[in-house]
Protein backbone atom coordinates (compact mmCIF):
# COMPACT_ATOMS: atom_id res chain seq x y z
CA UNK A 1 0.00 0.00 0.00
CA UNK A 2 2.86 2.12 0.98
CA UNK A 3 4.95 1.21 -2.34
CA UNK A 4 1.75 2.14 -4.37
CA UNK A 5 1.13 5.70 -2.70
CA UNK A 6 4.80 6.66 -3.35
CA UNK A 7 4.95 5.24 -6.62
CA UNK A 8 1.04 7.10 -7.59
CA UNK A 9 2.83 10.47 -6.40
CA UNK A 10 6.04 10.95 -7.60
CA UNK A 11 4.76 9.64 -11.27
CA UNK A 12 2.08 12.41 -11.11
CA UNK A 13 5.12 14.54 -10.08
CA UNK A 14 6.92 13.02 -12.99
CA UNK A 15 4.85 13.03 -15.81
CA UNK A 16 4.03 17.09 -14.09
CA UNK A 17 6.92 18.36 -14.24
CA UNK A 18 7.42 16.57 -17.72
CA UNK A 19 4.56 18.41 -19.32
CA UNK A 20 5.79 21.84 -17.67
CA UNK A 21 9.51 21.34 -19.11
CA UNK A 22 7.61 20.79 -22.74
CA UNK A 23 4.94 23.28 -22.81
CA UNK A 24 6.88 26.43 -20.93
CA UNK A 25 7.68 29.09 -22.90
CA UNK A 26 10.56 30.60 -20.82
CA UNK A 27 13.45 28.39 -21.44
CA UNK A 28 15.20 28.98 -17.75
CA UNK A 29 11.93 28.05 -16.33
CA UNK A 30 11.75 24.93 -18.23
CA UNK A 31 15.26 24.15 -17.21
CA UNK A 32 14.57 24.42 -13.51
CA UNK A 33 11.65 22.58 -14.31
CA UNK A 34 13.79 19.50 -15.55
CA UNK A 35 16.08 19.77 -12.20
CA UNK A 36 12.79 18.86 -10.28
CA UNK A 37 11.59 16.23 -12.87
CA UNK A 38 15.11 14.35 -12.63
CA UNK A 39 15.35 15.09 -8.85
CA UNK A 40 11.53 12.96 -8.71
CA UNK A 41 13.15 10.32 -10.97
CA UNK A 42 15.99 9.60 -8.55
CA UNK A 43 13.47 9.39 -6.07
CA UNK A 44 11.86 6.58 -8.00
CA UNK A 45 14.97 4.64 -8.16
CA UNK A 46 15.55 5.00 -4.59
CA UNK A 47 11.68 3.44 -4.32
CA UNK A 48 13.21 0.18 -6.98
CA UNK A 49 16.05 -0.28 -4.65
CA UNK A 50 18.81 1.54 -6.94
CA UNK A 51 20.18 3.97 -4.14
CA UNK A 52 23.93 4.26 -6.37
CA UNK A 53 21.54 4.86 -9.40
CA UNK A 54 19.85 6.97 -7.63
CA UNK A 55 22.66 9.65 -6.56
CA UNK A 56 24.19 9.22 -10.11
CA UNK A 57 21.21 11.03 -11.03
CA UNK A 58 21.50 13.25 -9.13
CA UNK A 59 24.76 14.36 -9.77
CA UNK A 60 25.10 13.83 -12.95
CA UNK A 61 21.72 14.58 -14.63
CA UNK A 62 20.85 17.68 -11.72
CA UNK A 63 23.87 18.43 -11.36
CA UNK A 64 25.76 18.11 -13.97
CA UNK A 65 23.38 18.19 -17.62
CA UNK A 66 21.48 20.27 -16.28
CA UNK A 67 23.72 23.28 -15.23
CA UNK A 68 25.71 22.39 -18.76
CA UNK A 69 21.86 23.49 -19.74
CA UNK A 70 21.44 26.79 -17.92
CA UNK A 71 24.77 27.96 -19.16
CA UNK A 72 23.87 27.77 -22.96
CA UNK A 73 20.43 29.07 -21.96
CA UNK A 74 22.66 31.73 -20.83
CA UNK A 75 25.01 32.22 -23.50
CA UNK A 76 22.37 32.51 -26.20
CA UNK A 77 20.75 35.53 -25.75
CA UNK A 78 17.50 35.22 -27.27
CA UNK A 79 16.26 38.52 -28.92
CA UNK A 80 13.80 36.55 -31.14
CA UNK A 81 12.07 33.96 -29.20
CA UNK A 82 11.79 30.88 -31.75
CA UNK A 83 8.12 29.85 -31.10
CA UNK A 84 7.01 33.88 -32.41
CA UNK A 85 7.15 33.22 -35.81
CA UNK A 86 6.21 29.54 -37.27
CA UNK A 87 7.43 28.23 -40.65
CA UNK A 88 4.41 27.16 -42.46
CA UNK A 89 5.04 24.23 -43.71
CA UNK A 90 5.80 22.71 -40.26
CA UNK A 91 2.73 20.70 -39.14
CA UNK A 92 3.06 21.00 -35.08
CA UNK A 93 -0.83 19.70 -34.79
CA UNK A 94 -0.06 16.94 -36.81
CA UNK A 95 3.34 16.34 -34.73
CA UNK A 96 0.87 16.21 -31.62
CA UNK A 97 -1.98 14.37 -32.79
CA UNK A 98 0.59 11.29 -33.61
CA UNK A 99 2.50 11.27 -30.62
CA UNK A 100 -1.00 11.41 -28.94
CA UNK A 101 -2.82 8.25 -30.75
CA UNK A 102 1.02 6.18 -30.13
CA UNK A 103 0.67 6.87 -26.23
CA UNK A 104 -3.64 5.79 -25.93
CA UNK A 105 -2.00 3.14 -28.12
CA UNK A 106 0.40 2.04 -25.37
CA UNK A 107 -1.56 2.87 -22.47
CA UNK A 108 -4.07 0.44 -24.26
CA UNK A 109 -1.84 -2.46 -24.48
CA UNK A 110 -0.54 -1.99 -21.00
CA UNK A 111 -4.04 -1.51 -19.46
CA UNK A 112 -4.75 -4.53 -20.42
CA UNK A 113 -1.49 -6.27 -18.85
CA UNK A 114 -2.65 -4.19 -15.55
CA UNK A 115 -6.07 -6.12 -15.40
CA UNK A 116 -5.25 -9.68 -16.68
CA UNK A 117 -3.73 -12.23 -14.02
CA UNK A 118 -0.92 -10.77 -12.83
CA UNK A 119 2.05 -13.13 -13.91
CA UNK A 120 5.70 -12.28 -11.89
CA UNK A 121 8.31 -11.70 -14.09
CA UNK A 122 11.18 -14.36 -13.97
CA UNK A 123 14.48 -14.19 -15.63
CA UNK A 124 15.11 -16.79 -18.92
CA UNK A 125 18.82 -17.38 -17.52
CA UNK A 126 18.87 -17.30 -13.77
CA UNK A 127 21.33 -14.63 -12.74
CA UNK A 128 24.69 -16.34 -11.26
CA UNK A 129 24.94 -15.56 -7.82
CA UNK A 130 27.65 -12.70 -7.01
CA UNK A 131 30.10 -12.88 -4.49
CA UNK A 132 29.64 -9.33 -3.26
CA UNK A 133 26.42 -8.01 -1.43
CA UNK A 134 25.30 -4.50 -1.61
CA UNK A 135 23.45 -2.36 -4.12
CA UNK A 136 27.09 -0.46 -5.12
CA UNK A 137 29.38 -3.22 -4.53
CA UNK A 138 27.25 -5.53 -7.32
CA UNK A 139 26.92 -2.26 -9.71
CA UNK A 140 30.67 -2.14 -9.18
CA UNK A 141 31.43 -5.65 -9.23
CA UNK A 142 29.73 -5.83 -12.88
CA UNK A 143 31.00 -3.04 -14.57
CA UNK A 144 35.01 -4.01 -13.66
CA UNK A 145 34.22 -7.78 -14.38
CA UNK A 146 31.58 -8.31 -17.43
CA UNK A 147 31.22 -4.96 -18.51
CA UNK A 148 34.59 -4.21 -18.37
CA UNK A 149 34.87 -2.95 -22.41
CA UNK A 150 31.57 -1.08 -22.30
CA UNK A 151 32.67 0.45 -19.70
CA UNK A 152 36.32 1.53 -21.02
CA UNK A 153 34.24 2.01 -24.54
CA UNK A 154 32.14 4.80 -22.60
CA UNK A 155 35.04 6.11 -21.01
CA UNK A 156 36.66 6.97 -24.64
CA UNK A 157 32.86 8.20 -25.65
CA UNK A 158 32.88 10.77 -22.98
CA UNK A 159 36.57 11.59 -23.55
CA UNK A 160 35.71 11.98 -27.69
CA UNK A 161 32.38 13.97 -26.82
CA UNK A 162 34.93 16.40 -24.36
CA UNK A 163 37.30 17.01 -26.98
CA UNK A 164 34.19 17.59 -29.87
CA UNK A 165 32.40 19.93 -27.42
CA UNK A 166 35.21 22.16 -26.94
CA UNK A 167 36.19 21.84 -30.81
CA UNK A 168 32.58 22.94 -31.51
CA UNK A 169 32.45 25.53 -28.97
CA UNK A 170 35.73 27.32 -29.43
CA UNK A 171 35.45 30.02 -31.38
CA UNK A 172 39.00 29.45 -33.50
CA UNK A 173 41.32 26.89 -32.58
CA UNK B 1 0.12 -3.74 -5.70
CA UNK B 2 3.02 -2.64 -7.95
CA UNK B 3 3.62 -4.10 -10.80
CA UNK B 4 6.34 -3.75 -13.71
CA UNK B 5 3.58 -3.19 -16.00
CA UNK B 6 2.64 0.22 -14.19
CA UNK B 7 6.30 1.31 -14.60
CA UNK B 8 6.11 0.74 -18.47
CA UNK B 9 3.18 3.08 -18.45
CA UNK B 10 4.64 5.78 -16.64
CA UNK B 11 7.84 5.25 -18.45
CA UNK B 12 5.68 5.06 -21.87
CA UNK B 13 3.79 8.28 -20.94
CA UNK B 14 7.40 9.91 -20.11
CA UNK B 15 8.79 8.82 -23.61
CA UNK B 16 5.87 10.34 -25.12
CA UNK B 17 5.58 13.53 -23.53
CA UNK B 18 9.50 13.80 -24.96
CA UNK B 19 8.13 13.28 -28.19
CA UNK B 20 5.66 15.72 -28.36
CA UNK B 21 8.41 18.11 -26.98
CA UNK B 22 10.64 16.87 -29.99
CA UNK B 23 7.76 16.92 -32.75
CA UNK B 24 5.97 20.30 -31.50
CA UNK B 25 8.22 22.81 -30.12
CA UNK B 26 11.14 24.86 -32.29
CA UNK B 27 13.63 26.13 -29.74
CA UNK B 28 16.57 23.25 -30.26
CA UNK B 29 17.47 23.65 -26.47
CA UNK B 30 13.58 22.15 -25.51
CA UNK B 31 14.36 20.09 -28.19
CA UNK B 32 17.02 18.93 -25.87
CA UNK B 33 16.03 18.28 -22.79
CA UNK B 34 12.89 16.52 -24.94
CA UNK B 35 15.89 13.75 -25.52
CA UNK B 36 17.02 13.90 -22.12
CA UNK B 37 13.59 13.03 -20.93
CA UNK B 38 13.32 10.20 -23.43
CA UNK B 39 16.44 8.89 -22.21
CA UNK B 40 15.18 9.16 -18.84
CA UNK B 41 12.34 6.70 -19.58
CA UNK B 42 14.31 4.14 -21.31
CA UNK B 43 16.17 4.51 -17.56
CA UNK B 44 12.83 3.96 -15.93
CA UNK B 45 12.21 0.57 -17.74
CA UNK B 46 15.89 -0.77 -17.47
CA UNK B 47 15.70 0.28 -12.96
CA UNK B 48 12.48 -1.04 -13.11
CA UNK B 49 13.25 -4.57 -14.23
CA UNK B 50 16.25 -4.31 -12.37
CA UNK B 51 14.27 -4.41 -9.41
CA UNK B 52 12.06 -7.37 -10.41
CA UNK B 53 14.67 -9.65 -11.38
CA UNK B 54 16.26 -9.39 -8.64
CA UNK B 55 19.65 -8.56 -10.30
CA UNK B 56 21.49 -5.03 -11.02
CA UNK B 57 22.84 -5.39 -14.20
CA UNK B 58 19.81 -3.17 -15.78
CA UNK B 59 21.33 -0.34 -13.22
CA UNK B 60 24.65 -1.42 -14.92
CA UNK B 61 22.69 -0.47 -18.39
CA UNK B 62 21.40 2.62 -17.09
CA UNK B 63 24.68 3.83 -15.77
CA UNK B 64 25.59 3.64 -19.78
CA UNK B 65 22.33 5.72 -21.10
CA UNK B 66 23.81 8.53 -18.42
CA UNK B 67 27.23 8.28 -19.67
CA UNK B 68 25.74 8.78 -23.31
CA UNK B 69 23.42 11.10 -22.74
CA UNK B 70 26.32 13.17 -20.63
CA UNK B 71 28.15 12.70 -24.16
CA UNK B 72 25.53 14.11 -26.26
CA UNK B 73 24.15 16.82 -24.27
CA UNK B 74 28.14 17.99 -24.19
CA UNK B 75 28.01 17.48 -28.14
CA UNK B 76 24.76 19.07 -29.12
CA UNK B 77 24.95 21.75 -26.67
CA UNK B 78 28.59 22.67 -28.75
CA UNK B 79 26.77 22.71 -31.76
CA UNK B 80 24.01 25.06 -30.56
CA UNK B 81 26.49 27.31 -29.69
CA UNK B 82 28.52 27.30 -32.96
CA UNK B 83 25.41 27.14 -34.76
CA UNK B 84 23.76 30.39 -32.55
CA UNK B 85 27.66 32.37 -33.28
CA UNK B 86 26.75 32.13 -37.40
CA UNK B 87 22.91 32.60 -37.41
CA UNK B 88 22.20 34.15 -34.03
CA UNK B 89 19.14 32.04 -33.74
CA UNK B 90 17.51 29.07 -31.87
CA UNK B 91 15.51 28.00 -34.43
CA UNK B 92 15.58 24.70 -35.55
CA UNK B 93 13.13 25.98 -38.96
CA UNK B 94 15.90 28.20 -39.77
CA UNK B 95 18.51 24.97 -39.62
CA UNK B 96 17.92 24.43 -43.05
CA UNK B 97 21.19 24.63 -44.35
CA UNK B 98 21.54 20.80 -45.29
CA UNK B 99 17.84 19.93 -45.85
CA UNK B 100 17.56 18.13 -49.36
Amino acid sequence: MGEAIAFYTLAAFILGFAVLVVSTKDTVHSVLFLVLDFLFVAALYVLLAAPFLAVIQVLVYAGGIVVLYLFVVMLVNLKRPPEAHQAPQRRSKLGLGLSVAVLLELVAIGGIGVYETVRPVTAAVPAPPMPVSGNTEQVGWLLYTSYLIPFEIASMLLLVAMIGAIVLAKREL
Amino acid sequence: MITPTHYMLLSAALFMIGVVGVMVRRNIIIIFMSIELILNAVNINLVAFSSQLHHVVGQVFAVFVIAVAAAEAAVGLGIILAFYRNKETVNIDEMNLMRW
